[in-house]
């Protein structure tokens, strides 16, 4: 980027960009995070295609000023495809001096600063550890700064509006949102409806709202500093109708299509937990679905109350992170022996412990593998981008009933909070989820086996209501059949296998594993997850030097597809970049004894393109 | 629940044919044999009624009931049986406990299964022991009680299962004993018949290790001296020529004997019905041997019941936002059209 340097121009130019990565940041409280969704929506609706990136602290309103309080919100927008949302930024919004100085390395040299200067007062520089106010001395020389007083702009643009202080200056981030509408050509419409809708029942917030992002916009087009603006210009996606979804929201999404699919209510037992809870929000509000949600007391409560309702013959689903998916060790083991579809979604978020709420991480493969007593199979399926976790939760519960069995689906708080368009599919083309359950029988029948099997080792769901179907499920091991309480040692070794076994045979019902390149050569890298964007654009770059590198993204963790391992066999090194220091490579590892290099890295941030480009490049030597 | 015509099934009708394997002599054998006079009695239907259980002794029940059961995981009992009625609502569902099942690991679930008021009959087993892993205290046992993990005395102080029942806002409330067969069944019909969460405590006596925790109140000699059987409307009277009763003095409950200038009009009455739960829970209060200890009803109140309300917001929502229609939620809102 640059600006024109003629100080007499008055027609500003607008200079095309095929791409752009935007930054807002500021105080926990500026409303960063608005900024950065109504910025991403926009650029969703003017055709380009986006990748966000919201970071935050877990504490709601940290200390003001604070390093530890700032909040960002990263969009990169583009006119062709994009899976990151982006690397360095070139326009940074810092609304004071701790987002500067936590953000500013982040900013390409020469890139865009726009900073409020009515915060870089000299308890806020002192705050940010700033010995001399930037604006002031020369240390951002290196950028296109542009300081303006955004908070006394927004008091006046409010002006006569009767709020007090603090409403006024709560207006601050739609100046700052204008303005960058402004520098990116962007229509305002969106927000302003946004507003109108948001704020309808306090007019004068509406209002005051309204006239500080015009302020905001219309300071970019009048005031001398601003020599150019910029424009990015469609992308060419497949055509079709789009949205912007997050990928919680996709995830609801998809779990209520799925539940329609199949012809069931869905009944939702969650409990609160960063960064999971917006899907609970979410499917609370669309109840005229048949969608029931049950605010359990707890985390293991919230499962039990979803494997009751699949006990019941209906969708049953909960959702948590990490620390939830801990306590639902012993219910998930239940719901295996029980052997009753149930969807459970872990939105893995930075661990041990209580770890980093608000940030992301991919930790939590081997717990949702074998965190449970005992020989307890459990399928695990993971999302890879916003709009994928749509596809990824109408693919769990199709196999949870064909194979009648609880399944994971792995999400991170990085896709569950970040959006990408969605195309919206056409809902008559989805494939029904073919669910059956036994009819009734009287006395003549034959009795009824509830663990009798099909061929792929599923037994029927039979529920209660039924005449003649009367059976016990529990936790005590069964016979297999009957399932009658059994202490026999061979049927306790015969169920073991039989269990695995069924899951096993997940792998013959599900896609072989695609890959993105030649099918041999020297480098192949195998991701999982959130990973997918910044794995495929590095392999990508390199393929188009000529590289010999591929790309293997999984989505099906257990079990793995049945060409994974001749597939990596066909490579001289194979590289696992995962947001763990090496759960999926410990997997791949021991299934196929290859020895596979990890890139590892948990710091609550997604991997950058260049970090793992420089590591393929690395093993290619 | 009941079905006119269906044939009437006798008590075994409601039986398996596993072989029940608690100890004999077990309290846990009249109160299964009181449970299938009780569904035969109310001819349920044994495809519409789910028995749900924890672990622990008490939790075997639903292997033995010829109906649908789940034989769930520790304590958790209440959060099975909150979704599977929430989600089906057609369905008669019993959650089968037992006082460290309910009371200890557990605890949470029943606190607040009881306050959302799901339909459901809870017959928690009072058996004041850990009898599945043979013999540890409860959080129901006596302070002081010698057990393989106390062998120095229970430190702990007991909770008393229906002092929680009340405190929680329990809607149905009420106690029997094993083997007073007639009085369990009578209670057993009635906690069935309340709309809204039952909770009714079963004395029960395990006879390996806790033998004789109830003597005082089953042994014919003592019982009418040591059990005040409520009922609804009537005057506290109990002992075996019904001569003493409860009376209330300021805010405590004293035991007087009639005659001698106290009449039935100077006793307690009981009022079930009361919204007011403090009479109720003095109740909970009175423990053997300083009064006689009472069973039967409670407290049995009308309220609005979770499951109901939870399936009444999704018609509402039905009725005023319109059935789901996925291609016009997909298409709500901002969209943009590529070409």
């Amino acid at each position: 980027m640059s600006t024109t340097t003629d100080e007499n121009a008055v027609v500003k130019e607008v200079q095309p960009l095929e791409e752009a990565t935007v930054r807002f940041c500021g105080d926990s409280g500026d409303g960063m995070q608005l900024a950065g969704t109504q910025f991403s929506n926009t650029s969703a609706l003017a055709g380009n295609d986006i990748a966000t990136f919201p970071d935050f602290p877990a504490e709601i309103r940290a200390p003001r000023g604070t390093l530890a309080g700032v909040s960002g919100f990263q969009i990169h927008f583009a006119s062709h495809d994009i899976y990151t949302p982006g690397e360095t930024v070139d326009a940074l919004v810092a609304m004071n001096p701790a987002a500067l100085k936590t953000n500013l390395a982040d900013l390409k040299s020469n890139g865009v600063l726009i900073l409020n200067s009515d915060a870089f007062d000299k308890k806020a520089l002192g705050q940010a550890g700033y010995e001399s106010n930037p604006i002031e001395d020369d240390s951002l020389s290196g950028y296109q700064v542009f300081s303006m007083p955004m908070t006394s702009m927004t008091r006046g643009a409010v002006d006569g509006l009767d709020l007090s202080v603090k409403e006024s200056d709560r207006c601050r981030n739609f100046f700052a949102m204008g303005l960058v509408f402004w520098l990116f050509g962007r229509s305002m419409d969106p927000t302003l409806r946004f507003i109108d809708a948001k704020f309808s029942k306090v007019p004068s917030i509406a209002e005051a709202n309204r006239r500080a992002l015009k302020a905001g916009y219309n300071f970019g087009e009048t005031t001398d500093a601003f020599r150019s603006s910029y424009t990015v210009e469609k992308a060419k996606l497949p055509a079709g109708t789009y949205r912007n979804m997050t990928g919680n929201q996709a995830l609801a999404w998809g779990l209520m299509t799925a539940a329609k699919l199949s012809g069931k209510k869905l009944f939702l037992g969650s409990y609160p937990i960063t960064p999971a809870s917006d899907i609970l929000h979410e499917l609370s509000k669309y109840k005229n679905f048949d969608v029931l949600t049950f605010q359990a007391e707890d985390e293991i409560a919230a499962i039990c109350s979803a494997i009751g309702a699949a006990y019941g013959g209906e969708m049953a689903l909960t959702t948590t992170s990490g620390p939830g998916m801990a306590l639902k060790g012993e219910a998930m083991g239940l719901a295996m022996m029980l052997e009753l579809p149930l969807v459970i979604v872990d939105v893995q978020r930075g661990g041990p412990s209580t770890g980093l709420p608000t940030k992301t991480e991919q930790a939590d493969l081997l717990q949702v593998m074998f965190g449970r007593n005992g020989e307890s199979p459990i399928p695990v399926i993971a999302a890879s981008s916003p709009a994928d976790c749509f596809d990824v939760a109408i693919e769990a519960w199709r196999l949870a009933t064909r194979f009648m069995t609880p399944i994971v689906v792995l999400t991170d708080g990085y896709i569950a909070n970040g959006s990408e368009p969605w195309r919206i599919p056409n809902v008559a083309d989805l494939p029904k989820i073919r669910v059956t359950h036994p009819g009734p029988r009287d006395e003549n029948d034959p009795p009824f086996l509830p663990y009798q099997r099909n061929e792929e080792l599923a037994r029927p769901w039979a529920v209660p209501g039924t005449p003649g179907l009367m059976h016990r499920v529990g936790g005590l091991e069964k016979q297999d059949g009957t399932g009658n309480v059994s202490y026999d040692p061979h049927n306790h070794h015969h169920m073991c296998v039989t269990r695995a076994q069924k899951v096993a045979n997940i792998a013959d019902v599900v896609p072989a594993q695609e890959v993105m390149g030649a099918e041999s050569g020297k480098v192949l890298v195998v991701s999982w997850g959130g990973t997918y964007g910044a794995c495929r654009t590095a392999v990508a770059r390199l393929q188009a030097q000529g590289k010999s590198v591929s790309h293997a993204h999984v989505r099906y963790m257990n079990p793995f597809p049945k060409n994974l391992g001749q597939l990596i066999s066909q490579f001289d090194k194979v590289l696992v970049p995962e947001l763990n220091l090496g759960q999926m490579r410990l997997l791949l590892r021991s299934k196929y004894l290859v020895d596979a290099v990890g890139l590892n890295k948990v710091q609550g941030k997604p991997f950058t393109t260049t970090e793992i480009a420089e590591k393929i490049e690395s093993l290619l030597g | 629940m009941a079905s006119a015509e269906l044939p009437v099934l006798k008590p075994a009708d409601y039986g398996t044919d596993q072989d029940v394997r608690w100890c004999p002599g077990c309290g846990d054998y009249s109160i299964l044999a009181q449970m299938k006079k009780v569904m035969s009695t109310l001819n349920m239907s044994r495809e519409n009624t789910v028995f749900v259980s924890g672990i622990g002794c008490s939790s075997r029940f639903p292997y033995y009931m010829n109906t649908y059961g789940m034989h769930s995981i520790h304590g958790r009992a209440p959060a099975f049986a909150t979704g599977l009625k929430s989600a089906r609502q057609d369905l008669t569902v019993f959650v089968i406990t037992g006082d460290g099942d309910s009371l200890s690991i557990g605890g949470n679930h029943l606190m607040h299964v009881l306050r959302r008021n799901v339909n459901l009959n809870i017959i928690l087993f009072n058996n004041r022991i850990y009898g599945l892993t043979k013999g540890q205290y409860s959080p129901t046992s006596e302070q002081g009680k010698v057990t393989k993990s106390t062998p120095m005395g229970s430190i702990d102080n007991p909770i008393h299962p229906l002092s929680v029942a009340i405190s929680c806002e329990a809607t149905f409330v009420a106690r029997s004993i094993d083997v007073h067969t007639k009085h369990l069944q009578e209670t057993l019909e009635r906690a069935v018949g309340h709309k809204g969460v039952s909770f009714v405590e079963v004395y029960q006596n395990c006879n390996v290790f806790n033998d004789g925790a109830y003597k005082w109140a089953t042994d014919k000699d003592s019982k009418s001296d040591t059990v005040l059987e409520l009922e609804h409307g009537k005057p506290m009277i109990f002992g075996k020529d019904r001569d003493k009763g409860i009376r209330l003095n300021g805010m405590t409950p004293e035991v007087v004997e009639l005659g001698k200038g106290i009449s039935e009009d100077d006793l307690l009455f009981h009022d079930a019905k009361s919204t007011e739960p403090t009479l109720a829970y003095m109740l909970t209060r009175m423990s053997h041997p300083e009064f006689p200890e009472p069973i039967g009803v409670l407290r049995d109140l009308d309220a609005p019941c979770y499951d109901d309300a939870i399936n009444y917001q999704v018609q509402h929502a039905k009725e005023t936002r319109g059935e789901a229609d996925l291609e016009k939620l997909f298409n709500s809102g901002d969209t943009w059209v590529v070409e």
